[in-house]
């Protein structure tokens, strides 16, 4: 089991939006949403590979970019009626910091 | 609290569309309780033809099963009828002694079949056209027996008689009219239908009475008419028209006249109790199909759910007939009158008969037969009531012929083979679109779409996946108007609304605007935020702040993503020229970054493609030149011509001219993209035919030229003015412009917007309102006074933040 590195801090990433995190196993995408939590995702679309990191956030689901797939946050799966579904990552925030656990 | 209790009487599509829609909107608010005379669930009436005519089974017409009803927390009572409503207790009682309480009731009665009276109209045998246990009915009777007769060639008697036909029998249509499906067809169209129904083997009798049915052992086995004529008939199905079911009304002493009377909200009489379907007079208007009984549902459904907004005003419907391979189409004021012009196409030999009926310059009827290809285009004009002078010489033949791209080949859905690519984009065939529709019950272009994504890219398709889902699915598919469309399915808004909304509360922030016209969701979604945005910041400039997080990606790197993630880069050059110097550069950016690709532009710039987003603020340093907003709805180029510069044949100076509007508009945010030429003589090297504002160079000025498209479907540039000077060119050009800016619905073109207002009052606010167009291009060069640019702009603060990766 990989352990918890914090990544930043919350105000680091914007409201709504992301940020990407290079690993050695390929980026992650770190969303918030506007109610400040954090989640992390595989930085690939299930569709096509395309990178959900610049995507627009809206609730718990953010769209990729490329052809308007929604995913969701919290668990990786392609609203339906699309499937398909990315690897997910542990993160939360502790007293202000970010933090992210690699699957 | 306790929950209230709604009780809905009548299973059918009327009355489970409300309920659909109610608990998408408040799930939680009632115990509903469903009473249905038939022993089933819901199910599409709609679909029993195609179920006769053995193409369809009855499962596949199911919309609701037992579990449905299971699944919502709704109590059914199938195959119960409720006999009796008692407004006092507030409660209704079944025929079988049921009893419910109701605090809101709904009636959705639907109708019945007409049974003229006439002897022996009550023989085993003859039956109605309405239900599963009727078509069943038939069905086994077409096994049993040979000669069957339809008394009525409307709608429903022609789908019966084709039904009965497919399966075998020998089928005659007596009919009282001249013609057939007279309310909806003009004749010398209902005689090419009856032609290919006659080809197909049926009889038709017209202008004829039925005056008696003769039985032989207690069932029917002839009818006899008026003139003495005797047809052999072992089944009659009466199809002489429906009645709205309103006894159980009246006998509660609600007001009924011709239909169950409601208001605007679908109230009756009793305000706790709601009304809707074919069971209702609206307006004194029943309506028989069920496109309007769906609108209906969703104005009661939101009066249910206390949310108190919406009206119904009324449906314009058109008609469509569901039997295989026969195609014909009406809406609207077909019959035409005093007042009216028509346009008309016979072909007899081709079985194509056309007839388009024009009240000033707008459409106010159809009929089609035999090719219904633009059905849905007319009806479409029909109901926005969209002006067609511009269009009219080429109306007849359909939107096709306005210029559409990739859709050359198959523009007719009805002979399309299943294999056919019908969206180009996404690779979908019309059978795939076909079995999603009749797999998960869709009814709309959003749910094809979503199901299938044909038609959910360049857009170009969507006339075609209209008429395979109004094909398939027949009167149930009602086209969306454009009017009244709801801006994404987060609101029940549509965009005019939003805009003036915003306007009129003077609304700043999206949160503001979300919470006053209280959005579902939270954040919105990825449709209307973007939206909002825009309409935020070219209402309020100055004031309402930008926010990025509701761009797309290309606006908020200010770079086009590309299909590897990696981005473009396209740095402005004027009206297209450049210096040795700024080529020397780019060269040293593309060597240095290691750009894949370098392209020349349409837009006459240069394309660095292959940029990874960490890199992007260092290519625009090293460039030092300014943003180019290829990526943005905005201002994207200004395309010239050599021009009186160097052109032998220039008679104005085109260059210098767009570089100056190019200038004048840098860093323009709009609805949609924005594209500008400027040519310097009527040669029109600049292509100005075919961009948002083309400027033509004559001898003695110039002419404006707007709202020409060159992407999807190809737009000619309507002439707007003719001007003296090149300080006119740019007041007129930059007053078009904001007037755009202003009215225009985020992601229509300048080509859709000038449509949908009409070209008349776009020249009578910019040519002969001279105040209406100064105050407009002031407005414009006040926003624009100080735009900067966003990559020159040195990136820094949090918005560096956008291109700086984190590491784990």
């Amino acid at each position: 089991m990989n352990e918890w590195k914090t990544l930043c801090a919350l105000e680091d990433i914007p409201r709504l939006g992301s940020r990407v995190v290079n690993t050695a196993n390929g980026d992650i995408a770190l969303f918030r949403t506007g109610d400040d939590r954090v989640f992390a995702l595989d930085d690939r679309c299930p569709h096509k590979g395309g990178p959900l990191s610049q995507g627009i956030v809206a609730g718990e689901r953010v769209t990729c970019p490329l052809h308007g797939w929604l995913v969701e946050l919290a668990s990786g799966h392609a609203v339906a009626p699309d499937q398909g579904c990315v690897k997910r990552h542990e993160a939360r925030v502790d007293a202000g910091k970010v933090l992210i656990r690699l699957a | 609290m306790k929950k209230q209790k709604l009780v809905v009487i009548g299973n059918g599509m009327a009355g489970i569309r409300t309920v659909e829609e109610l608990l998408k909107l408040a799930p939680d608010l009632y115990d509903i309780t469903v009473f249905g005379a038939e022993p089933h669930g819901n199910y599409n009436r709609i679909l029993l033809s195609p179920v006769l005519a053995g193409e369809m089974a009855l499962p596949d017409i199911v919309l609701n099963d037992f579990a449905w009803y299971k699944d919502n927390g709704i109590v059914l009572h199938a195959g119960r009828q409720v006999t009796r409503i008692d407004r006092i207790a507030r409660k209704v009682t079944a025929d079988d002694g049921t009893v419910a309480d109701y605090d809101r009731l709904l009636l959705a009665t639907g109708s019945t079949p007409f049974i003229l009276p006439i002897p022996g109209s009550d023989l085993s045998g003859v039956i109605a056209y309405r239900n599963i246990a009727d078509t069943e009915a038939m069905i086994a009777a077409a096994t049993a027996h040979q000669h069957a007769v339809v008394i009525g060639a409307g709608l429903l008697g022609l789908e019966a008689a084709n039904g009965l036909k497919r399966r075998g029998m020998e089928v005659t249509v007596v009919q009282f009219a001249d013609w057939i499906m007279e309310r909806q067809l003009d004749k010398p169209a209902a005689d090419l239908l009856q032609a290919s129904l006659e080809a197909r083997g049926l009889r038709f009798l017209l202008g004829k009475q039925s005056e008696a049915l003769l039985a032989n052992n207690g069932r029917v086995c002839a009818v006899r008419l008026k003139d003495g004529m005797e047809i052999a008939a072992d089944l009659v199905v009466m199809a002489a028209g429906i009645r709205p079911n309103t006894q159980l009304a009246e006998a509660a002493n609600l007001y009924c006249h011709r239909g169950i009377v409601v208001s605007d909200t679908m109230q009756t009489y009793d305000p706790k109790i709601y009304a809707v379907g074919e069971c209702v007079n609206h307006r004194g208007t029943v309506y028989g199909l069920v496109a309007p009984l769906f609108e209906q549902a969703k104005v009661c459904a939101n009066h249910l759910a206390n949310f108190g907004i919406g009206r119904y005003v009324g449906s314009s419907v058109s008609t469509k007939l569901k039997v295989t391979g026969i195609d014909v189409f009406s809406a609207g004021e077909f019959l035409g009158g005093k007042n009216t012009e028509e346009i008309v196409l016979n072909d007899r030999a081709g079985g194509v008969y056309k007839k388009l009926v024009i009240a000033g310059d707008r459409l106010s009827g159809a009929v089609l037969v035999g090719d219904t290809t633009d059905g849905a285009w007319y009806f479409r004009l029909i109901k926005d009531q969209t002006p067609i002078a511009e269009l009219r010489d080429r109306l007849m033949f359909g939107e096709g012929s306005l210029g559409d791209s990739g859709h050359a080949h198959g523009r007719n859905a009805a002979t399309m083979a299943d294999t056919a690519e019908v969206c180009g984009c996404n690779g979908v065939c019309k059978g795939t679109i076909v079995k999603a529709i009749r797999q998960h019950g869709l009814f709309t272009i959003d749910e094809v779409r979503k199901h299938t994504k044909a038609s959910s890219s360049c857009g170009s398709c969507t006339g075609l996946v209209e008429q395979i889902l109004a094909s398939t699915i027949g009167g149930a598919y009602k086209p969306a108007s454009s009017a009244d469309k709801p801006l994404c399915a987060c609101t029940d808004y549509p965009h005019a609304a939003v805009r003036q909304t915003i306007r009129a509360q003077k609304l700043l922030t999206i949160d503001a605007v979300m919470h006053f016209l209280e959005w579902r969701t939270p954040n919105g979604c990825a449709t209307c935020r973007p939206a909002l945005n825009y309409y935020l910041i070219s209402t309020w400039p100055g004031e309402a702040q930008d926010d990025p997080q509701s761009r797309y990606i290309n606006e908020r790197a200010h770079a086009n993503i590309q299909k590897d993630g990696t981005f473009s880069v396209v740095p402005r050059m004027w009206g297209g020229l450049t210096t040795p110097d700024e080529l020397r550069r780019i060269a040293d950016v593309a060597e240095k970054y290691r750009v894949p690709t370098l392209k020349v532009t349409g837009g006459q710039r240069i394309d660095l493609l292959g940029i990874r987003k960490q890199d992007l603020p260092g290519v625009w340093q090293d460039l030092g030149m300014p943003s180019g907003h290829a990526y943005g709805k905005s201002i994207r180029t200004v395309k010239t011509c050599v021009g009186a510069e160097h052109c032998r044949f220039g008679t104005q100076k085109s260059m210098a001219m767009g570089v100056a509007l190019e200038k004048m508009l840098f860093g323009m945010w709009s609805p949609h993209k924005v594209k500008l030429a400027v040519s310097g003589c009527p040669r029109n090297c600049a292509e100005c035919g075919i961009k948002d504002v083309g400027v033509i160079g004559i001898d003695s000025g110039w002419e404006i030229h707007v709202a020409g498209n060159g992407g999807i479907k190809t737009e000619v540039a309507q002439f707007l003015c003719k001007v003296d000077s090149d300080a006119q060119v740019k007041e007129y050009s930059g007053a078009f412009l904001q007037l755009y800016r202003e009215e225009g619905f985020y992601l229509e073109r300048t080509v859709h917007y000038v449509q949908r207002v009409g070209l008349d009052y776009v020249k009578q606010r910019i040519v002969e309102d001279g105040a209406s167009r100064c105050a407009l291009y002031e407005r414009l060069l006040d926003v624009l006074k100080d735009a900067a640019d966003p990559w020159t702009e040195r990136v820094s603060g949090p918005a560096k933040r956008e291109f700086e990766a984190l590491t784990a």
